[in-house]
C-alpha cells in the first residue's frame, strides 16, 4: 500500500513538471518567434564551402530514448565522426520516448555552450520552441532519424527516402527468385502511413520492364500484431500455392513471416525479405529461411549527422538546397529541397556481413 | 393393428426426445454446428484449407487463446471477468524470455515454472482486489490492465528478445509435435479437460457456478466465496503465465507490446463458447470452441483470399452469424422441452 502511495505521488509529480515544462515553453514560443528569422538570415549570409572544418566543436546527441539500441549505435556513429575531425561528441537524452522531456535537455545544451546539436525528435513542434532559442544563441542544428518542423533546425539527415526502400525491397525480392514469380506484401496496418507509401513505390518499380514476369497477386496487413501476421503469413502460401516471395515492410511482419517460413515445408522456397533488424533476424538469415534483407545502418547516419554538424558550425555550409559537404567515410552529400540531407540507399543485410552489426 | 401403428410414432417420439436432450445438455453443439459450416465452405472453396498441415496452422493458432479463454470462463463463471490477462501474458513473455536470454544456463522448466507463478502472483493481486477489497472485477482488472503493462515496459526499456538470443531447445517447444499433433495444441487440451473436470466433478468447482448464480444465496449456502472467487483469478492468472511463455516459444520475438489488445479475443472467445457473461453457467470445452472458431474464421478469411480492408467486418458479421446461430438452436430446445413438458403434464 505504501508503495503505491509512493508511485501515485510520483506520478503526480511527474505530472505536473510536464505540465510546468509546457508552461515555459509556450511563455517562450513569442520571444523566440522574433529572434529566429534574424539568426536564420544571418546564417545564410555566409557559406564558405573552402572553409576548413574547425576543431574542438561540441557536438551533442540527443536521441528520443537513451538505453535505445537503435539510437545507441547512431550516437556512436556520430561520436566516432567527431573523433576523426577532432570534435568531441556526446549522447545525452531522456530515458522515456517523451517529447516533453527533451525540451529541458535542449535547455542546458544551451547553457553550456555546445557548437551544435543533433536531435531525434519526440514530436515535431514540442521542440521548435527550444531550439529556436538554440539557434538564437548560435548554435547549429541537426535533425536525424526524425525531423522536427523545418525552422526548428538546419538541416535534416534523412535515413531514406520512402523511394528508395520501396524500389530497393523490389529489387532485393527480384534477385532471390530471379525476376519471375508471384509475389506478396504482408505489411503493417492498412491505414500505416510509411508502410502504404512505399508499396506504391514498390507496385510503381514492378511496371519496369524487367519485372514483367513477375505479379504481385496480394497485399496482406498483420496489423503489426505477431498473431494477425501468422495467420496473414498463413493464407497467403495456402492461398497462393505456388508464391515466390513475400516482401514485408515492417519489422514485426518480417519477423512474424520468417519465424513462421523457418518452421514450414515452404523454408527457403519461399523468399522473405523486407526490412527487419539484424538481431532480430540473425537466426532466420542463418537457418536459411531469410536471403537478405535491409534496413539502413543507424551507425552511418549518426556519422554523417556529425559531419553535417561540423559543416555548418565551421560556415562550410549553411543549410540552403544544393550545398555540399564531405562525409568522412562516406564521401561527399548534397543537401536537398528543404534543408534535407539523405543518407543514402539503405545497407543489406545477408548471412556474410550480419554478424557486423549489433541492432 | 392398433399395435403396430402406435409403435413407430413411439420411437420417432423417442428420437426427437434424444435429440432434443442431446442438445440441450451439450450447450457446444450449436459452436460445432457453426465450426462445421465454415470448414465444409471454405475447403469447398479452398481444398488446401483442409490440408495436415493447414489444420496444425489452426490449432496452433488456436492454442494460446483457447488457453486464455479456459481460465476467463473460471472467473467469468463466478460473475466477474479478467480485463488483464493480456498484459499478464505480456510481462510473463518478456519476463521469462529475458531470463533465457540473459542466462542461457537456465534450465527451462524452470523459467516456465516461473512464468506461472508469476501469472499467479498477478493473478493474486486481481483476486485481492476483487474478493477482498470488493472493487468491481471491471474496473480493478481493467487497472491491472495497465498496472502490469506498465510494469513490463519499465522492465523491458525499450529492449527486445530475439529468436536469436533464445535457446534452440526452448523456442522448438512452439513448433514441435508429438504424434502429429503440435505440442502447444497438446499442453491446451490437457489444461481444458483438467479443468472441465474439475469443474464438473468437485465440490470447488461447482461452488464457482453458484457464486455466479446468485452470490449472495451462495454466502447464505455457506460458499466461502471470497476464497473461492480468489482461487478463480489466481488459476486465471497461472494458465495466463503459462500462455506467456508459450506465446514466447511460438513468436521468437518479444518485446513489452506482446499481447496487447488480446483480453477482447479472450473474451469473444468466451462469450462465442457460451459461457454467459453474467456468470452461473457455461462450460470451459465451449470457451475454447469459442477460441477455434474465431481462429478459424480468421485463418479462412486470409485463405479465400478475402479483400484486407473488409476482413475485420466480416469477421464480426461470422461473429455475429455464430451467436445468433447457437441462440436460435437454444431457443427451439427451450421451447421443444416447454412442449414436452406439456405433453407429459397431460
Amino acid at each position: 500500500m505504501m508503495k503505491m502511495r509512493h508511485t501515485a505521488l510520483l506520478a503526480g509529480l511527474v505530472l505536473m513538471t510536464a505540465a510546468c515544462g509546457g508552461g515555459t515553453t509556450r511563455s517562450d514560443v513569442q520571444q523566440q518567434q522574433s529572434s529566429a528569422p534574424a539568426a536564420t538570415a544571418a546564417s545564410s549570409a555566409a557559406a564558405n564551402p573552402n572553409a576548413p572544418l574547425k576543431q574542438g566543436l561540441k557536438i551533442a546527441f540527443l536521441p528520443k530514448q537513451v538505453n535505445n539500441p537503435y539510437f545507441t549505435i547512431a550516437d556512436n556513429g556520430g561520436i566516432e565522426a567527431a573523433k576523426e575531425f577532432g570534435g568531441e561528441g556526446k549522447e545525452v537524452g531522456p530515458s522515456d520516448a517523451n517529447a516533453s522531456s527533451q525540451v529541458s535537455y535542449i535547455n542546458t545544451l544551451i547553457q553550456q555552450k555546445q557548437d551544435a546539436i543533433v536531435i531525434s525528435a519526440n514530436d515535431p513542434n514540442a521542440v521548435v520552441p527550444a531550439l529556436k532559442q538554440a539557434r538564437a544563441a548560435g548554435i547549429k542544428v541537426v535533425s536525424y532519424d526524425s525531423d522536427t518542423a523545418p525552422d526548428g533546425r538546419d538541416i535534416f539527415v534523412n535515413q531514406a527516402s520512402a523511394e528508395d526502400l520501396g524500389r530497393t525491397e523490389v529489387q532485393l525480392l527480384a534477385e532471390q527468385i530471379g525476376h519471375k514469380g508471384k509475389i506478396a506484401i504482408l505489411s503493417a496496418t492498412p491505414n500505416a502511413t510509411n508502410q502504404n507509401t512505399w508499396i506504391e513505390f514498390m507496385k510503381d518499380e514492378l511496371k519496369k520492364p524487367e519485372y514483367k514476369d513477375m505479379e504481385l497477386v496480394k497485399v496482406a496487413y498483420g496489423n503489426d500484431d505477431d498473431q494477425k501476421s501468422f495467420t496473414e503469413t498463413q493464407g497467403l502460401l495456402r492461398s497462393y500455392p505456388d508464391l515466390a516471395g513475400i516482401i514485408s515492410p515492417t519489422t514485426v511482419g518480417i519477423a512474424a513471416a520468417a519465424r513462421y517460413l523457418s518452421d514450414s515445408p515452404y523454408k527457403g522456397k519461399v523468399k522473405l525479405t523486407g526490412l527487419g533488424t539484424p538481431n532480430q533476424l540473425r537466426k532466420f538469415v542463418k537457418d536459411g529461411t531469410i536471403d537478405a534483407f535491409e534496413l539502413w545502418n543507424p551507425a552511418d547516419l549518426g556519422y554523417l549527422s556529425a559531419y553535417a554538424a561540423a559543416a555548418l558550425a565551421s560556415g562550410q555550409i549553411t543549410g540552403a538546397e544544393g550545398e555540399k559537404f564531405k562525409a568522412g567515410k562516406l564521401g561527399e552529400y548534397t543537401v536537398g529541397a528543404k534543408g534535407e540531407v539523405l543518407l543514402g540507399k539503405p545497407t543489406v543485410f545477408n548471412k556474410d556481413n550480419i554478424d557486423d552489426f549489433d541492432f | 393393428m392398433t399395435a403396430t401403428a402406435t409403435r413407430p410414432e413411439r420411437i420417432t417420439r423417442n428420437g426427437g426426445r434424444r435429440l432434443v436432450d442431446l442438445v440441450a445438455r451439450v450447450r457446444e453443439l450449436g459452436i460445432l454446428a457453426a465450426l462445421a459450416a465454415l470448414f465444409g465452405v471454405t475447403g469447398a472453396v479452398n481444398p488446401s484449407f483442409l490440408t495436415y498441415g493447414s489444420l496444425r496452422d489452426i490449432l496452433l493458432n488456436t492454442a494460446i487463446v483457447a488457453m486464455l479463454a479456459v481460465g476467463q470462463t473460471l472467473v467469468v463463471i463466478t460473475r466477474n471477468v479478467d480485463l488483464s490477462v493480456s498484459s499478464v501474458v505480456g510481462l510473463s513473455a518478456f519476463g521469462g524470455a529475458l531470463v533465457l536470454a540473459d542466462n542461457p544456463g537456465v534450465p527451462i522448466p524452470l523459467v516456465i515454472a516461473g512464468c506461472v507463478a508469476l501469472g499467479a502472483a498477478c493473478g493474486a493481486v486481481n483476486g485481492l482486489l476483487v474478493g477482498a477489497a470488493k472493487v468491481p472485477a471491471l474496473v480493478a482488472t481493467l487497472g491491472t490492465l495497465y498496472a502490469f503493462r506498465g510494469i513490463d515496459y519499465a522492465v523491458a526499456g525499450g529492449r527486445q528478445v530475439n529468436a536469436a538470443d533464445m535457446p534452440d531447445g526452448f523456442l522448438s517447444l512452439g513448433t514441435r509435435s508429438v504424434l502429429g499433433v503440435p505440442l502447444l495444441a497438446l499442453v491446451a487440451l490437457a489444461v481444458l479437460l483438467v479443468v472441465g473436470w474439475m469443474l464438473r466433478n468437485l465440490r470447488s468447482g461447482r461452488e464457482l457456478y453458484a457464486i455466479g448464480s446468485n452470490p449472495e444465496a451462495a454466502v447464505l449456502a455457506g460458499i466461502q466465496v471470497r476464497r473461492r472467487i480468489m482461487a478463480a483469478f489466481v488459476a486465471n492468472g497461472a494458465l495466463a503465465g503459462l500462455a506467456g511463455v508459450m506465446w514466447a516459444a511460438r513468436f521468437g520475438t518479444v518485446d513489452a507490446t506482446v499481447a496487447t489488445g488480446k483480453e477482447l479475443d479472450v473474451i469473444a472467445a468466451v462469450v462465442v463458447g457460451g459461457v454467459a457473461i453474467f456468470g452461473g453457467s457455461g462450460t470451459v470445452y465451449g470457451a475454447a470452441l469459442g477460441a477455434l472458431l474465431l481462429a478459424s474464421i480468421t485463418s479462412a478469411l486470409a485463405v479465400l483470399r478475402v479483400d484486407a480492408l473488409a476482413q475485420t467486418a466480416i469477421n464480426g458479421a461470422l461473429l455475429i452469424a455464430a451467436i445468433v446461430l447457437d441462440r436460435l438452436l437454444a431457443l427451439r430446445v427451450a421451447a421443444a422441452l416447454r412442449r414436452r413438458r406439456f405433453h407429459d403434464d397431460n
